[in-house]
C-alpha cells in the first residue's frame, strides 16, 4: 500500500486523462472546428447539430444498457427503418379492419404509442434469443437486422412513404411536429434526448435494476447466484434498445416528413462507437450513459463539422474509422493501466 | 436445525451423493469432510438451493423444505460463501453486499440505508472500505465480502466452503473471530477444510464423507487428526499398489528459485527449486490454493514467472510454451474439456494436431502418415475407441485423457506435467492413466503431476514434493512419504502471504 501511494502520481494523472478521454475529445473536436470552419460556432448550428447528435444518441443510450450486460444490440438501425415505414403506413394507408371493411386512421399519438410498442416488441424477441435461447447477442441481433430490414421493403416494395403531413378530415395531422417542432427555443427531439439521458442515467445509478445490469456484465454467474434475475433484466436492456430505435425512427421519419425503407442503415455502428467512445467495455459492466452521451456529441460533431469544412463523405467515413479505433486503443491502455496498478 | 434425509444425486449416470444424512446444529461449528471428490461441495450445494437432490429431502426446524434457488435457500436463511469467489469486480463492496436484495425507498436504490448496513455488517468482520471496487481488493478481503453477503441476510445457517484457502493467517483469525461470534448468536455453521488443524480447533461436530456416503458423525470431543483420516480414507489407506522401483535417471528439468507473484501481493509460488529425472514419476501434492498447480504452468511457461527454468541443460526460461514444446517439454492442463480437447475435431484428429508438421509430405498433410502414427498411438495407450474417426465426445474421461496425454507423446517429449490427471476420470479408469504415467516413466521421461490426493501422490510417484502457501515444504522419496508426513507438510502452513511487500 505504501509503495502504491507514493508512485501513484505519475499514472494517476494518465489514469484521470484517460477517463475524461471522451470529454477531452468533445473539447478538441469542438475547438478545431471553431476555428477551421466558419459559422460552426453559432447557437443556430449548435441547435442543428443536437437534432443530428439526438439521433445517434438516443440509440446510444438504449445501446449502452445493452452493452452493460456484455451483449451488443447491431438490429437497432433496422428497427429505426422498421419503425418509421410502420409510421408512414400507418398514416397514408391506415389499418384495415377485414371482417367489417373499413379503414381507420389512427390519430399521430396513438400512432407514435403502436410504433414504440413494435420497437419494444422487436427488443423482446432479440431478448428471448439471447436470454432464454443463449444465442450470441451478434447474431442474434444480426439476423433481427435482415428481418426488419427486409420487412421495412416489404411494407412499400422498396418505396419510400411520401408526405406524411396528415389530413385533416382523417384526423391525423401533426407527425411532422415531432422533428420540426420547437418549445422555447428548443427542439421537441432536444428534450426528449435530454428527457431520456436523465431517466437512463437515474435508471443505472439510482435503480436496483441498474445495478443488475451492472452485476451481469461484471460477473453473470455471481449475479445469478446472488438471486439477481439474469434472463429478465437481459430482456428487458433489449426491449429498452428497441423502444429508443423505434423513437429514431419516429424522430428521423417525422424530420423527413417521409419515411424510406433504407432509413437508419449503419445507425447501429455510430450508437456503438458512441457507447465506446463514451467510455464502455465491449465486454460489459463498465460504462455511463453520460459517458454515450459525450460519445455521441464527439461523433456528432465531427460528422457536422467535417460537413462544414467542405471534407468528402468518404474521407468522413475514414476519419469516423480511425477515432473509434483510438477510442479502443485507448480504453485498452486503461485497463492495462488499472490492472498494473493493482498487481 | 437444518436436517438433511437421505440425499441422493446423480449426474448423469454418476452417483455423487448416495442416501447421505446430514444434521445441522445451531449454534455450533458443524464440519464436513472428505477427499475430492466425496461429495462435500455437491452436498453443500443441495442445502444452498444451488442444485436439487435426486432423492431425499430437507428439514427445516423439522418442517420440509425445497429450495429451488440460492434466493429461496438465503430467504429460509441458509446463506453460502462458495469456494471460489462469486462477486462482480467492477462493483463496489457495498454493490456487491446488497446485489439482488438492494433496499429501496420509492423505486430508487437508497444509498444511505445500504451503506450504513455495510458498515455495520464489515464492522463485524474487518476494516474494508464499502466503497473500495472488489476488484482492488485482496483475495482474502474478497472472502470477506462474500462472508458479509451471507451475513446481512441474517443467516441462520452460514455455509462455509474452504473459506480459509486464500486467507493469511491474520485473517483466518478475523474469520475464526466471526464464527465464534456466529456461534454464540445460535447459528448453525458448516465448515468444509482439508486443513485438519483448524478443524480440530473450531469444529463441534464432525461428518467424515467418503466416495459420495455418510462415513461417520461424531462430536469433535471424540474424535483426533487419526480417526478422521482413518475414516476419510478408509480401507485404501492400508493398500498400496505398487508398481515395480526403477533407478531413476539424469536430472532433465530443472526449476530454480520459481516465483510467481500473485495479484494483491505475495506469491502463488513462492521461490521454489526442484529437479526432476528420466525415468521418474513426481508427484507435486498440496492443498487447495497451495500452488500446485501455479507451478506447473510455470515450468511449462503458461505462466510468466521468474527464476531459472533448465531443460535438458538447456536455459529455457526465456522461451515461450510454444518454444518450450518444441524442446520436447509437454504439459497436460487439468481442466481437459476446456484447455485440453478440441471438440469439433475427431478423436485422431485430437491426438495428431501437435504434430501435424511432422506429417507433412509435399506441403499438404500427409493422410496416410498420420494415420498410421495415430494408430500406433491409440494401440500404445490402449486408448478405447470406436476408432479414430469417432468424436472426442464418445470418450470416457480415462480415454479422453490419453487421448491429451497421446497428443504430447507423440512429439516425442522429454518430460510431462500432468496437472491432476485423474480429474474427472472415473475410479475405475484412474488406474489405467496412471499406469499410463508410470509405463511413460520406464520408457525414459521424466513425469511430473499435480495432485491434491494423498492417495494418488503415494500410489503412483517414486517422489513427492509438497507445496504449501506457494512454498516447498517437504521433498520426499516415497519410502518417506507417509500419510503423516504428507499431511504435516501440506499443513506446515507458512500460511499464504497475502499481505507480504512483493520483494520485486
Amino acid at each position: 500500500m505504501a509503495t502504491e501511494a507514493t508512485s501513484s502520481t505519475g499514472p494517476s494523472i494518465v489514469a484521470l486523462l484517460l477517463k475524461l478521454r471522451a470529454l477531452i475529445a468533445l473539447a478538441v473536436v469542438v475547438a478545431f472546428f471553431s476555428v477551421m470552419a466558419p459559422n460552426f460556432l453559432s447557437a443556430s448550428n449548435f441547435l442543428i447539430m443536437f437534432k443530428h447528435v439526438a439521433i445517434t444518441a438516443i440509440l446510444a443510450i438504449g445501446m449502452t444498457y445493452v452493452i452493460l450486460t456484455g451483449g451488443i444490440d447491431l438490429s437497432v438501425g433496422s428497427i429505426a427503418g422498421l419503425a418509421g415505414m410502420v409510421a408512414g403506413a400507418l398514416i397514408l394507408n391506415g389499418v384495415t379492419l377485414q371482417p367489417l371493411g373499413v379503414v381507420v386512421y389512427p390519430s399521430v399519438p396513438v400512432v407514435i404509442a403502436l410504433v414504440l410498442v413494435l420497437g419494444g416488441i422487436a427488443g423482446l424477441f432479440n431478448g428471448v434469443l439471447v436470454a432464454r435461447f443463449r444465442i450470441a447477442p451478434f447474431i442474434a441481433t444480426l439476423g433481427v437486422l435482415y428481418v426488419a430490414r427486409g420487412a421495412a421493403m416489404l411494407l412499400s416494395n422498396g418505396a419510400t412513404f411520401p408526405n406524411l403531413v396528415g389530413r385533416p378530415d382523417l384526423g391525423n395531422e401533426g407527425f411532422p411536429l415531432l422533428g420540426s417542432a420547437s418549445v422555447l427555443g428548443l427542439p421537441v427531439t432536444v428534450i426528449l434526448l435530454a428527457l431520456i439521458a436523465l431517466v437512463a442515467a437515474f435508471v443505472a445509478k439510482d435503480t436496483p435494476f441498474g445495478r443488475w445490469v451492472y452485476a451481469i456484465g461484471g460477473n453473470e454467474r455471481a449475479a445469478m447466484l446472488s438471486g439477481v434475475g439474469v434472463e429478465r433484466v437481459k430482456v428487458a436492456v433489449y426491449v429498452i434498445s428497441g423502444v429508443c430505435a423505434a423513437l429514431v425512427g419516429l424522430i428521423v421519419s417525422s424530420e423527413l416528413v417521409a419515411a424510406h425503407p433504407a432509413s437508419g442503415e449503419t445507425f447501429e455502428l455510430s450508437a456503438i462507437a458512441a457507447v465506446v467512445l463514451g467510455g464502455a467495455s465491449l465486454s460489459g459492466g463498465r460504462g455511463t450513459v453520460g459517458g454515450a452521451l459525450i460519445g455521441a456529441c464527439v461523433i456528432g460533431v465531427l460528422g457536422d463539422g467535417l460537413v462544414m469544412m467542405g471534407v468528402s463523405e468518404f474521407w468522413q467515413m475514414v476519419i469516423k474509422g480511425l477515432v473509434i479505433i483510438a477510442a479502443v486503443v485507448l480504453d485498452q491502455l486503461q485497463g492495462r493501466l488499472t490492472a498494473s496498478g493493482r498487481a | 436445525m437444518l436436517r438433511a434425509e437421505k440425499i441422493g444425486k446423480t449426474y448423469g449416470g454418476v452417483t455423487a451423493l448416495d442416501g447421505v444424512d446430514f444434521d445441522v446444529h445451531a449454534g455450533a461449528v458443524n464440519v464436513l469432510i472428505g477427499e475430492n471428490g466425496a461429495g462435500k461441495s455437491t452436498l453443500m450445494k443441495i442445502l444452498a438451493g444451488v442444485e436439487q437432490p435426486t432423492s431425499g429431502r430437507l428439514l427445516l426446524d423439522g418442517e420440509p423444505v425445497r429450495f429451488a434457488s440460492v434466493r429461496e435457500a438465503a430467504k429460509a436463511g441458509v446463506g453460502i460463501v462458495f469456494q471460489e469467489l462469486n462477486l462482480c469486480p467492477n462493483l463496489t463492496v457495498t454493490q456487491n453486499i446488497f446485489l439482488g436484495r438492494e433496499p429501496t425507498r420509492l423505486g430508487a436504490t437508497d444509498h444511505a440505508a445500504e451503506k450504513a448496513r455495510a458498515r455495520a455488517v464489515l464492522a463485524r468482520l474487518a476494516h474494508i472500505d464499502p466503497d473500495a471496487p472488489v476488484g482492488d481488493l485482496r483475495v482474502g478481503e474478497q472472502q470477506i465480502v462474500e462472508i458479509a453477503k451471507a451475513l446481512v441476510e441474517d443467516a441462520r445457517v452460514l455455509i462455509l466452503d474452504e473459506p480459509t484457502s486464500a486467507l493469511s493467517a491474520a485473517e483466518v483469525e478475523v474469520l475464526f473471530g466471526v464464527i465464534g461470534e456466529l456461534k454464540r448468536a445460535g447459528v448453525a455453521v458448516i465448515y468444509i477444510s482439508h486443513r485438519l488443524e483448524e478443524l480440530m480447533r473450531i469444529g463441534d461436530y464432525v461428518t467424515v464423507l467418503r466416495d459420495g456416503r455418510l462415513i461417520a458423525s461424531e462430536p469433535a470431543s471424540k474424535v483426533s487428526v487419526a480417526w478422521i483420516i482413518d475414516k476419510m480414507l478408509g480401507d485404501k489407506a492400508r493398500q498400496r499398489p505398487r508398481g515395480g522401483t526403477r533407478k531413476a535417471g539424469e536430472v532433465v528439468l530443472s526449476a530454480r528459485d520459481i516465483a510467481l507473484p500473485r495479484r494483491g501481493g505475495g506469491f502463488l509460488v513462492d521461490h521454489v527449486s526442484a529437479d526432476f529425472r528420466a525415468g521418474e514419476v513426481t508427484a507435486v501434492y498440496g492443498l487447495l490454493g497451495s500452488g500446485r498447480t501455479e507451478l506447473l504452468e510455470s515450468l511449462c511457461g503458461a505462466r510468466n514467472a521468474g527464476g531459472t527454468v533448465i531443460l535438458n541443460g538447456e536455459d529455457v526460461s526465456t522461451l515461450s510454451l510454444a518454444e518450450r514444446c518444441r524442446k520436447r517439454l509437454r504439459f497436460v492442463p487439468e481442466d481437459r474439456q476446456r484447455d485440453g480437447l478440441f471438440h469439433n475435431l475427431s478423436v485422431g484428429g485430437n491426438l495428431g494436431l501437435s504434430s501435424l508438421l511432422a506429417f507433412l509430405s509435399g506441403g499438404r498433410i500427409g493422410e496416410g502418415a498420420e494415420r498410421g502414427a495415430i494408430a500406433d498411438m491409440m494401440a500404445r495407450l490402449g486408448v478405447k475407441a470406436a476408432g479414430a474417426e469417432a468424436a472426442i465426445g464418445s470418450l470416457s474421461g480415462g480415454n479422453q485423457q490419453k487421448v491429451v496425454i497421446g497428443r504430447g507423446l507423440m512429439t516425442g517429449p522429454l518430460v510431462m506435467l500432468l496437472d491432476e490427471p485423474s480429474r474427472g476420470v472415473d475410479i475405475g479408469a484412474r488406474g489405467e492413466v496412471f499406469d499410463t504415467m508410470r509405463a511413460l516413466a520406464d520408457q525414459g521421461l521424466a513425469v511430473v503431476f499435480a495432485t491434491s490426493d494423498l492417495l494418488e501422490a503415494q500410489a503412483v510417484a517414486d517422489r513427492v514434493l509438497v507445496l504449501a502457501a506457494g512454498r516447498l515444504t517437504a521433498d520426499l522419496t516415497i519410502e518417506e512419504a507417509s500419510e503423516a508426513a504428507l499431511v504435516a507438510a501440506s499443513n506446515a502452513v507458512p500460511p499464504p502471504f497475502l499481505f507480504r511487500e512483493t520483494a520485486a
